[in-house]
């Protein structure tokens, strides 16, 4: 590729950001704590950095929730909108080794994408995004690191079921060459 | 020789994936303001052929090309895509994917603002491709506003704009209903006539195509070209029906009478065609002798629906208006009509995927309003067009398995019913594979067969052979029929018309949120306002039988339907 | 006409302002009000946005959906910060004013209602802007804004697909949903958590990988139309910039520029009445 960017990863970007806009936006999964709904955004999130890569995947969570946050117009949180893309970028490094569109996703895959997708959750809320809310809006400490520890581990256990359930079955509808039988 | 655009020297192709080429010594020359038809079923190497004149190959898709191709004199391979589509415009089979832009002038200047053409000139003709299309009235609606014709119609423009030398038509009546698609072809051929440009058009349904005058017919069969010759030279050969070609419906209706076609007779068009009166009486006999059989009588009612009224919250449009119709236990039943008409908002109320403003839907005698849409599933089943939307599960097993453990059967009784269904369609055999080794017919199959597996009386199918060629078509309906002869009563919701006379029983007509007929598919074809109304065509079939003297066109296609089935059944 | 954002067409002055200024005015007002804890400066920003709205033509009820959503995102915060922190105020001004006789942890000071004034004051700052911004500015715009304003047209480019096929998507993802259900999907409450995720997942699924297919065909479809040929591309929507342009860009510069001096003069982010 010529340039730093091929048509199909812009194109995978802006449909990836569009994903993450309707899943963010228009997909309440009802969790157990009343009146709060679980976003199930950062599992395609993670598959969309895997396989497009890091620049896509950062570019698609800082698109999609930027979308979010001016849907609902409560003004922009550029300290939750950066998390995001922090969170598409070290998915998109993570997962750059492993081969998922050449349809290699077994237990080593998996077992990387969690370890992965655990830390990358952990940076992005429990680093980037509190100190970012207290160096922009001087949020006080505890209330920031609580909030963004409960997202965390909220957004951990959606990835790992849901990201690592896309990933799978993704890698499974490549087509591999390989005998095929019939059975009565 | 620089009135060649496009040239194929021995080419051959095989893509990177695959174990075998597919396309192999194919030569053939376009000329500058020649109308092409590339005809062949599924998998015949058509779309390969499109992929090269366009430079997708090997830009897009890799592989390994043999022999030569030129494009406007020069080496393709030496060429940049970009170079290639100054001289090639490609109009896609999937006019909401090559739909860009936000707003319909947005997408009319895409390539423009590629091309970095400033931007009074760039609205300047922006509005002239609209105003020659027809669209300068829609420029600022967004695609969501748009119908399927018209946004085709923008895909046209949007190639327009840069002035190509040759327009590439890939599968362009594949979304469209018949209506629609006939002013498609229609507008092609304008198009061609105005701009001198030459046209491939991609097709498998040739008498689509044929409406309008074509000036060769590229047959292809398994990665070769197999005839390439005019339009009436094909018709009287029988290279067709090998290759697993639709002839045109009038031409199988003169076979059916032993009328010998020959080039001589214009077969290529049906208002130029040349019949002898001895023809016409072969016609006429054939009429008398299939006439009106009377039908047998009909089963018990299973679904009555009694003024269904729907609106849709966001648009505050009643979609439905007054729906009262019924469904007879054992039927096979077409729901036909234009785009937004409200047959899938028919279809989805009875599913419960949306709910009525009033009306009654009474079920095998039980009120069927009070039943959730899980439960309403145990009895009605919904089938989506593309299957690809359907499947979430790796292994076809699973994936039939899926209604049912979410069902809370209990495993031993969820793996015989599944063996049970998979066997009734056919996949037993293949019940371990995962779901991406199989075609598109049969994942239709697997979506038909997990739906199947809940044992539903009656089954609805949203376009079941869209997109599908004529060999797909005649296994996937082969298969429903066989389905509705076990009693499974069937809904289709289509636009295919060829289905409509093949294999259903009746049509259900909706026309703005209302039923305007109901009745059998041979008066809905030939009844001319009704026809105009659902955006389908009047069947050739009726002009043949005008041509030869019959007065009751209704009653020539009811018989030619009654004989076709009767021809099949003992094929069987 | 593209509606995702509650875009309302009509002629006004900030209507008739480009879509890269709009942008460049948001980035800078944004990053003002976030610079400053200044209550003044706070208050005249929020006053000044208020004044905007009959500027641009755009009622109260044409945002009361979105000003809803705030609200109770407001209040929630407010809340959380004081059970959080009932002091946080008392740390950033340095001193103590216990009020109303009380003592204990959550006993009020006027720092923590000052703090907390401040901090529902910052929220009305920015908020009407954007929803100022949210209403007046076509979203066809908005990439050729972006790329106008020097971020590069491949990037630009991701955003005005994002905006093309959220709708398509959304549409999709219904479809989808519904038929899921009618096999037995469920998300409601009724189910495990576990396994409502895994219900989600068998809709994601299929959305997923049909997006997939559409990536394919959406970048050939651009490419045989020259996407990506030159350095640099034309906007079709793209509009010339005029005086009120200019105008606007220097007094949202001023206002940013007076948000940082006035974090030298006070010695912090925060005006202190309690020194």
């Amino acid at each position: 590729m010529k340039r730093m960017f091929s048509v199909k990863t812009i194109v995978a970007t802006g449909i990836g950001a569009a994903l993450f806009f309707v899943l963010g936006r228009f997909v309440a999964i009802p969790s157990p704590v009343p009146n709060t709904n679980i976003s199930i955004q950062y599992g395609l999130l993670a598959f969309i950095a895997g396989v497009f890569g890091p620049i896509a995947g950062a570019l698609a969570g800082l698109i999609g929730h930027f979308f979010i946050d001016f849907s609902y117009g409560w003004g922009v949180w550029w300290s939750w909108v950066i998390a995001s893309a922090v969170f598409g970028c070290f998915m998109g490094l993570v997962m750059f080794r492993l081969k998922i569109d050449e349809g290699e996703f077994g237990l080593k895959g998996i077992i990387i994408f969690n370890i992965g997708q655990v830390v990358a959750h952990l940076v992005a809320w429990v680093v980037v995004a509190p100190v970012l809310d207290i160096l922009m809006y001087q949020e006080p400490a505890n209330k920031v690191f609580l909030q963004g520890l409960t997202g965390a581990g909220i957004n951990i256990v959606t990835t790992a079921v849901v990201g690592t359930l896309v990933c799978i079955a993704y890698s499974k509808a490549i087509p591999k060459k390989g005998s095929l039988t019939e059975e009565d | 020789m620089n009135d060649v655009i496009v040239e194929f020297k021995n080419l051959g192709f095989q893509y990177r994936a695959q174990a075998s080429p597919t396309l192999y010594d194919i030569n053939l020359k376009i000329r500058k303001g020649e109308k092409v038809l590339i005809a062949g079923p599924s998998g015949c190497g058509k779309s390969t052929m499109a992929s090269l004149m366009n430079g997708l190959i090997p830009f897009s898709y890799k592989g390994k090309i043999t022999g030569s191709m030129l494009i406007g004199g020069k080496e393709s391979r030496d060429m940049s895509l970009f170079d290639i589509s100054h001289v090639v415009g490609t109009v896609l089979q999937d006019s909401d994917a090559q739909f860009v832009g936000m707003t319909v002038a947005e997408d009319l200047a895409f390539a423009l603002e590629n091309d970095c053409v400033e931007q009074e000139q760039m609205k300047d003709r922006v509005h002239e491709v609209a105003r020659i299309l027809d669209l300068d009235k829609v420029l600022r609606h967004a695609p969501s506003e748009l119908s399927g014709g018209q946004k085709q119609r923008v895909s046209v423009g949007g190639v327009m704009a840069s002035d190509v030398s040759l327009f590439l038509f890939d599968e362009p009546l594949a979304n469209l209903d018949p209506k629609t698609g006939k002013s498609a072809i229609e507008l092609i051929d304008k198009l061609q006539k105005s701009t001198g440009a030459a046209v491939v058009i991609i097709e498998h349904r040739l008498e689509d195509v044929l409406h309008r005058h074509v000036d060769r017919v590229v047959l292809m069969s398994e990665g070769r070209i197999v005839s390439d010759t005019t339009p009436d030279e094909l018709l009287s050969a029988s290279t067709l029906s090998v290759c697993g070609v639709r002839e045109p419906l009038y031409l199988t209706a003169l076979k059916y009478s032993k009328v010998p076609v020959t080039a001589a007779m214009h077969p290529a068009s049906l208002p130029d065609l040349v019949l002898s009166e001895d023809d016409k009486a072969k016609v006429r006999a054939f009429y008398t002798e299939n006439k009106g059989k009377e039908k047998a009588a009909l089963g018990q009612e299973l679904l009555r629906v009694e003024d269904l009224s729907f609106t849709y919250e966001k648009t505050n449009k009643k979609t439905l208006n007054d729906i009262s119709v019924s469904i007879n236990k054992g039927e096979m039943v077409a729901i036909v009509g234009t785009n937004g008409a409200g047959k899938s908002t028919f279809s989805k109320v009875i599913c419960g995927m949306e709910k009525e403003d009033c009306g009654r839907i009474i079920f095998n005698g039980q009120d069927f309003t009070a039943l959730s849409i899980k439960e309403r599933a145990e009895h009605v089943g919904y089938v989506m067009q593309n299957p690809n939307q359907m499947i979430s599960k790796v292994m076809i097993f699973d994936e039939v398995a899926f209604g049912l453990r979410l069902r809370g059967v209990p495993e031993d009784e969820v793996r015989e019913r599944v063996e049970k269904a998979l066997k009734v369609c056919g996949l037993y055999k293949m019940r371990k594979w995962p779901i991406s080794a199989l075609s598109y017919g049969q994942k239709k199959r697997v979506t038909i067969c997990s739906i199947l597996v809940l044992e539903p009386e009656l089954m609805i199918l949203d376009e079941p052979t869209a997109g599908q060629d004529y060999r797909n078509y005649t296994r996937i309906m082969e298969f429903l029929k066989s389905l509705n002869a076990q009693g499974i009563t069937i809904v289709m919701i289509t636009h295919d018309m060829h289905l409509m006379l093949e294999y259903a029983d009746r049509s259900i007509v909706f026309s703005d949120g209302r039923i305007i007929a109901d009745k059998s598919c041979a008066q809905v074809l030939t009844d001319r306002e009704i026809v105009d109304r659902a955006s389908l065509k009047e069947t050739s079939l009726y002009q043949l039988a005008g041509d030869c003297g019959i007065l009751d066109g209704t009653g020539f296609v009811q018989s030619f339907i009654d004989y076709e089935r009767k021809e099949r059944d003992i094929h069987e | 006409m593209n509606n995702l954002f509650n875009y309302i067409e009509k002629q006004s002055p900030i209507h008739g302002l480009t879509g890269a200024t709009k942008l460049v005015c948001l980035l800078l007002w944004s990053f003002a009000a976030m610079t400053t804890y200044d209550t003044r400066l706070l208050l005249f920003l929020a006053v000044f946005s208020i004044i905007l709205f009959p500027v641009g033509k755009i009622r109260v009820r044409d945002v009361s959906f979105m000003l809803w959503f705030t609200l109770v995102f407001l209040a929630l915060n407010t809340v959380m910060v004081y059970v959080f922190s009932p002091r946080h105020g008392c740390d950033l001004y340095g001193s103590t004013t216990l009020l109303f006789g009380l003592s204990g942890h959550f006993a009020p000071t006027a720092e923590q209602l000052f703090y907390q004034f401040n901090y529902i004051l910052k929220y009305f700052a920015t908020i009407p802007f954007v929803l100022l911004f949210v209403c007046t500015t076509n979203p066809s715009e908005f990439a050729a804004s972006l790329n106008k304003i020097g971020v590069s047209y491949s990037i630009s480019y991701s955003v005005a697909l994002a905006l093309r096929y959220i709708p398509d998507i959304q549409k999709q993802y219904h479809e989808i949903s519904q038929a899921s259900q009618a096999r037995g999907v469920e998300l409601s409450k009724k189910a495990s958590l576990i396994s409502r995720l895994k219900s989600a997942s068998a809709i994601l699924i299929p959305l997923i990988l049909s997006s997939m297919d559409r990536i394919d065909i959406i970048s050939n479809a651009m490419e045989l139309r020259c996407f990506g040929k030159n350095k640099k591309r034309t906007w079709y929507m793209a509009q010339k910039f005029k005086a009120l342009d200019y105008i606007s860009i220097i007094v949202c510069v001023l206002i940013l520029a007076v948000s940082i001096a006035l974090s030298f003069i006070n010695g912090s982010r925060f005006y202190n009445p309690f020194h």
